[in-house]
């Protein structure tokens, strides 16, 4: 299983929102694990992964929250020169189409990985098969 | 069921009847009340003035500022000593506007709202909770006396505390809900979130709503959402609270009980009596009412009053939902804009909230009007391409639908205030 889960949080774009988020997890015991904020003048999307996703769901519903969670794919980016480059350019080549990524850095590997977020999640599990990108576990996040 | 034979009197019985009422009620007021004796000397009639239905016309309006100025009970045509009951409304400034009801007025009210509620389908076998909030407001009592004049078992839980209404709507096996429909789809949320099915785990069949003004879509979306048909009435305060009109089976319009109430739509800003038909402000004028009958009431309601051949057998002239508010109308730019043409785009957009507010703002010499809408799940996405292409597709419909471009911004849930159930829709800082 490689698929995993990704919460994403509405903010309004006013102070202390994004604190607010951040400090509910943190009352519970929830590691954030990697994290990318999009937004506009009016609002963001926070979308992050956790070590415990359904927990962390669950607080965020109960304190009136609006929730969502999804399936990323996170791979770890070769650690050489043009790394992330080549990773890319595989990726672009099987013609798949990438809503948004963003990435973690693994300090007890020391390895960066890349989250992305596919369009269509089983079509690239498949095509990412096949050219031999190695796709990191559902539970990569949870131990870390 | 037809409650009363009066609603299905052909229209010439109906119009002597009307005029004999009318003949009566201006001669009593005259006699009774000093504010109408002076209004009607002023304009140089007599009750003896009114010979024919049309002579209404001659009457000079009443207002709610007639209330105000009147305050608390110079409108009364009854000594204090007979009236029973008094109501009142929450004047957004100042005092409250008082109302009043003799013995007569209360049974006669029961009968009214009766008329309605048979006109849903409601029998004696239902089981009704009353969600109005109780006291002064009209709402709660009403409806409550109208539902024990049917003989309908009367849960009168009053507003609020959410889960519990729903809690007692599935324990007690509720067949009809009353309230206002902002509240209603609140409950609607509350059952979402505590997981109850209203299809597979309540026996809840119709419902009654009114006191504030909804849209056809937010009528589609309760009936969806909770497995009823939903039927609109109409009434205020001033001139006897709800039981002015309410809808039939035929869900088309609301049949005004014209034996107790004369309607006449006049132009908002002018006064002109505009023909039936024609979009403009309700002003009503009591027939029967001891306690405090009014004459050319102006109501503040804007909609439209016309005759058609029902289905249901009545033969009363109908009203339609009103579109809003003369207090609510905006002028934004030079258009006339009402909070419910914003609530018929939002409802009409899969997974929209039907919460909204709208704030309404001058920058520079130019009026500026945006539009909060609450968030909820169904219309969140993790890719702000997506999210954005909602923001823009809310955007182009209020365009169209309004003919003026606004701003659209999606709040945080729970962002709009709501009290007593009633959501305040407009935040007009231009006055501030
Ligand atoms: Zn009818």
């Amino acid at each position: 299983m490689c698929r995993i889960a990704q919460l994403s949080v509405f903010i309004e774009n006013k102070k202390g929102r994004f604190a607010h988020v951040v400090q509910l997890l943190g009352e519970k015991d929830v590691n954030i694990r990697a994290m990318s904020l999009a937004d506009t003048v009016d609002f963001g999307i926070l979308r992050f992964v956790v070590d415990k996703p359904d927990v962390a769901y669950s607080i965020l519903k109960e304190n009136g929250l609006i929730v969502r969670k999804d399936e990323v794919l996170a791979m770890e980016v070769e650690d050489k020169p043009g790394g992330l480059a080549k990773l890319l350019q595989s990726i672009t080549k099987q013609d798949l189409s990438v809503e948004y990524m963003y990435t973690f850095n693994n300090v007890l590997s020391g390895k960066a990985v890349m989250i992305f977020r596919f369009e269509d999640t089983v079509e690239a599990i498949e095509r990412l098969k096949e050219i031999g990108v190695g796709l990191l576990p559902s539970d990569y996040f949870w131990g870390i | 069921m037809i409650w009363d034979k009066n609603e299905t009197l052909p229209e010439e019985e109906n119009k002597q009847l009307q005029l004999d009422k009318l003949q009566y009620i201006v001669d009593y007021v005259y006699k009774r009340v000093p504010f109408y004796k002076k209004k009607l000397d002023k304009a140089g009639l007599k009750p003896s003035s009114i010979k024919t239905l049309n002579d209404l016309r001659l009457i000079p309006f009443t207002t709610k500022d007639d209330f105000r100025v009147n305050y608390p009970f110079g409108l009364f045509a009854v000594p204090l000593k007979q009236v029973v009951r008094i109501h009142s409304s929450s004047g957004t400034t100042g005092k409250p506007i008082v109302v009043g009801y003799t013995q007569r007025d209360v049974e006669v009210w029961k009968n009214l709202v009766a008329r309605f509620i048979v006109a849903g389908g409601v029998t004696a076998e239902d089981i009704a909770q009353v969600s109005f909030g109780y006291g002064l407001f009209t709402g709660g009592f009403g409806l409550h006396y109208g539902l024990e004049k049917v003989g309908v078992t009367v849960i009168p839980i009053s507003s609020g505390n959410t889960k519990r209404q729903v809690m007692l709507m599935k324990d007690y096996g509720v067949t009809v809900l009353i309230g206002t429909p902002s509240y209603v789809l609140h409950i609607a949320d509350v059952m979402k979130n505590e997981g109850i099915n209203p299809k597979r785990d309540l026996k809840l069949r119709v419902g009654l709503f009114g006191a504030e003004p909804w849209t056809e879509n937010m009528r589609k979306r309760i009936e969806i959402e909770l497995n009823i048909k939903a039927y609109d009435n109409y009434g205020l305060s001033e001139v006897i609270g709800p039981g002015v009109a309410g809808e039939c089976s035929a869900q088309h319009g609301m049949h005004i009980f014209e034996d107790h109430f004369i309607a006449e739509i006049v132009d908002p800003k002018t006064g002109e009596l505009l023909p039936e038909g024609e979009c403009g402000e309700l002003v009503l004028t009591t027939l029967t009412k001891e306690a405090l009958p009014v004459l050319r009431y102006r109501t503040g309601d804007i909609t439209r009053i016309y005759r058609e051949k029902c289905s249901c057998g009545r033969t009363t002239i109908k009203m339609d939902k009103p579109i809003g508010r003369t207090d609510d109308m905006l002028i934004i730019r030079g258009v006339n804009i009402f909070p419910s043409q914003v609530e018929e785009v939002l409802c009409s957009i899969e997974g929209v909230s039907p919460h909204y507010q709208i704030v309404v703002d001058r920058e520079g010499a130019m009026d500026v009007m945006e539009i909060w809408v609450e968030m909820t799940e169904k219309m969140f996405f993790d890719e702000m391409r997506k999210q954005r292409l909602l923001v823009e597709r809310i955007r182009d419909e209020l365009r169209s639908a309004l003919g003026i471009s606004v701003g659209v911004k999606l709040v945080e849930p729970g962002t709009v205030k709501r009290s007593e159930g009633k959501a305040k829709r407009v935040i007009d800082k231009r006055r501030i």
